[in-house]
């Protein structure tokens, strides 16, 4: 029997780590947009959103490692789809028990994590060839990546264009709007959110030189 | 001037590279060229001398915006006075001058803003501070309300230059017109201060002294809400442009002279302007023919009167880096924004003003007519080979 890997080796740290650098899904492999676009005008729905997206990424990559010698490629799709559907109704299921109220703020969008494509994309690309503990941290580190940009994104939405952090008004409380200071309306629209998007990824490929691309 | 060729000469050295600040050589690059030809001479590539560089282009666009630009400020003063009563009793110069201090604030805050990050780019990326900041510096403010506040000129500047020419490269890869995007910047982010009945003249806002009974609603105001009939301006208002608006797009006069300048100099194209207004002409006429309301009814010509239509189509459709390219597509480009213009303007009650976003989403689409005017020339030239084959 060969050496057995320990639990956080260093490779599987990197599955761990590396998604929410270099290899982030939003920033770099641009996958997931459209919900981050939805979502992520409060920061509550948008943790929200991410701790679930994260939790779908990791169970259906585990699911779908463990079965991977059992699925006949041509039906693969429709394999991946029905796991994660499953678990995509386990975790909409559990909102509405635990947190009723963001779940019907996330509405519909809890229901369209099945057509995030950065999940398709770890079973795809991960998952179809790696043992379950991998491919679960695999499935943790993307979620993370996919909530760290989605919170950050959140974040400057919230604060700049309701003056609210997780509905508190904070800019009220410092007395920003005495001065003259106005919401900017425009943060609220979703064409803010991929500009916001944007400037991510161009302070991120400023600062590494390795994703810029060549031309 | 020989005083201050000879204190540039002085503080030159410092700049240079060895110099203690030569971090700063892009800012000082443009100063000096700012007011003096330089001397460096073309190295490479095609020698065409010509007195007129790109200094010297965007220099006579904002000689050809200081009409509308003085009639503006003198508009501002007369609106103010005439809301708080004084009207008559105030001299030319007074009531200039009141609008000259109205209107500086907000042109150094836009000048002031833009070149601060021109300049901070231009470091960074190690070139010349780009001349295009001039025009978009002096755009910015005829397309604000004046009552505007001072730090959302500021804030829509930054996000114009960075977000609306900086992304994409610099000056001359924009695919938006900056000064346009500032203002769809505010349209969108500050509504409240961008739209409505008492923004448009100096102080309403406040309620400074206001007379009784007085309204500071423009005529695209009184249109929207379907009460063209209780407009209590004239055609020859609208022509000479005392109404309100925004700073410089009301007199379609002044507009004019300043159209005049830029194709005489065969700077803007007359074509994009000839085209768009005509093509406010004739959705103008394409509405009356269905005039279910006053609006609709209005007559054609007048559309091309009020609003900011004949300032979007002299000074922000002919931008060169956005407009389409070819001369066909010109044509095409300024006829679109023209009947979009005024679709957007009559049909959409969200919307007073559609030139703006005519002009933004034709900007965008200016690539694709170009694309195919270029794809249709090769087909005929292709065409025209094989029957000469034949």
């Amino acid at each position: 029997m060969s050496h057995k890997e320990s639990l956080f080796s260093s490779k599987n740290l990197k599955l761990l780590r590396d998604p929410l650098g270099a290899n982030n899904p939003i920033t770099v492999q641009v996958l997931g947009i459209c919900s981050a676009l939805a979502v992520t005008v409060k920061l509550e729905p948008s943790i929200v959103m991410a701790l679930s997206v994260t939790a779908v990424t990791a169970l259906s990559n585990v699911v779908i490692s463990l079965l991977r010698s059992y699925i006949p490629p041509r039906i693969r799709i429709i394999v991946q789809l029905t796991v994660i559907a499953a678990m995509v109704i386990l975790v909409d299921q559990a909102l509405k028990a635990y947190a009723y109220d963001v779940s019907k703020q996330l509405s519909v969008f809890v229901g369209l994590i099945i057509t995030n494509c950065i999940i398709m994309g770890r079973l795809e690309a991960f998952a179809l060839g790696n043992k379950p503990w991998p491919s679960f941290l695999d499935g943790v580190g993307n979620g993370a990546g996919y909530g760290m940009t989605l919170v950050i994104v959140a974040f400057f939405r919230e604060l700049l264009g309701s003056g609210t952090l997780f509905g508190y008004p904070v800019l009220e409380k410092i007395g920003l709007y005495k001065t003259g200071y106005e919401n900017n309306g425009l943060m609220i629209l979703p064409p803010m959110a991929l500009v916001t998007v944007g400037i991510i990824i161009w302070i991120q490929r400023s600062k590494n030189s390795g994703l810029q691309e060549s031309h | 001037m020989k005083g201050l060729r000879k204190f540039l000469d002085t503080i030159k050295p410092n700049f240079a590279p060895g110099g203690k600040l030569q971090k700063l050589h892009a800012a000082f690059d443009a100063v000096e060229t700012l007011f003096f030809v330089p001397n460096k001479t073309t190295r490479s590539g095609a020698h065409i001398r010509d007195a007129m560089d790109m200094k010297r282009t965007m220099i006579t666009v904002v000689l050809a915006m200081v009409p509308a630009l003085l009639f503006g400020m003198w508009n501002v003063g007369r609106f103010h006075f005439m809301s708080t009563g004084e009207w008559v009793d105030k001299t030319f110069w007074d009531v200039f001058l009141f609008g000259f201090l109205r209107v500086l604030p907000i042109i150094i805050v836009s000048y002031v803003t833009g070149l601060t990050i021109e300049i901070i780019f231009a470091q960074i990326r190690r070139h010349e501070v780009p001349e295009g900041f001039f025009v978009t510096g002096m755009l910015i403010p005829l397309i604000m309300p004046v009552d505007v506040p001072l730090w959302m000129v500021a804030v829509a500047t930054a996000f114009a230059v960075v977000i609306g020419v900086e992304v994409f490269g610099g000056a001359g890869m924009n695919i938006l017109n900056p000064a346009l995007t500032a203002r769809a910047f505010l349209f969108f982010a500050y509504p409240s201060k961008m739209s409505g009945a008492t923004i448009w003249i100096a102080g309403l806002g406040k309620g400074e002294g206001v007379v009784d009974g007085f309204s500071g609603e423009t005529i695209m105001g009184y249109a929207a809400s379907n009460r063209l009939s209780e407009m209590p301006y004239s055609v020859k208002d609208m022509f000479f442009g005392t109404i309100p608006g925004s700073i410089g797009e009301t007199s379609t006069l002044a507009i004019l002279i300043g159209a005049f300048i830029l194709i005489l100099t065969g700077i803007g194209s007359w074509k994009i302007m000839a085209s768009m207004f005509g093509g406010g002409l004739l959705m103008g006429l394409i509405l009356n023919l269905f005039a279910v309301n006053d609006y609709m009814a209005l007559p054609a010509y007048q559309h091309l009167l009020i609003g900011g239509f004949a300032f979007g189509a002299v000074f922000m459709a002919t931008d060169p880096v956005s407009a389409a390219q070819t001369e066909r597509g010109k044509w095409i480009y300024g006829l679109l924004a023209g009947l979009l213009a005024i679709l957007i303007r009559v049909l959409n009650p969200a919307y007073p003003e559609g030139v703006m976003l005519a002009i933004l989403l034709m900007n965008v689409f200016a690539p694709l007519i170009d694309h195919f005017v270029v794809e249709g020339n090769i087909k005929r030239r292709m065409k025209r080979l094989q029957n000469a084959k034949a």
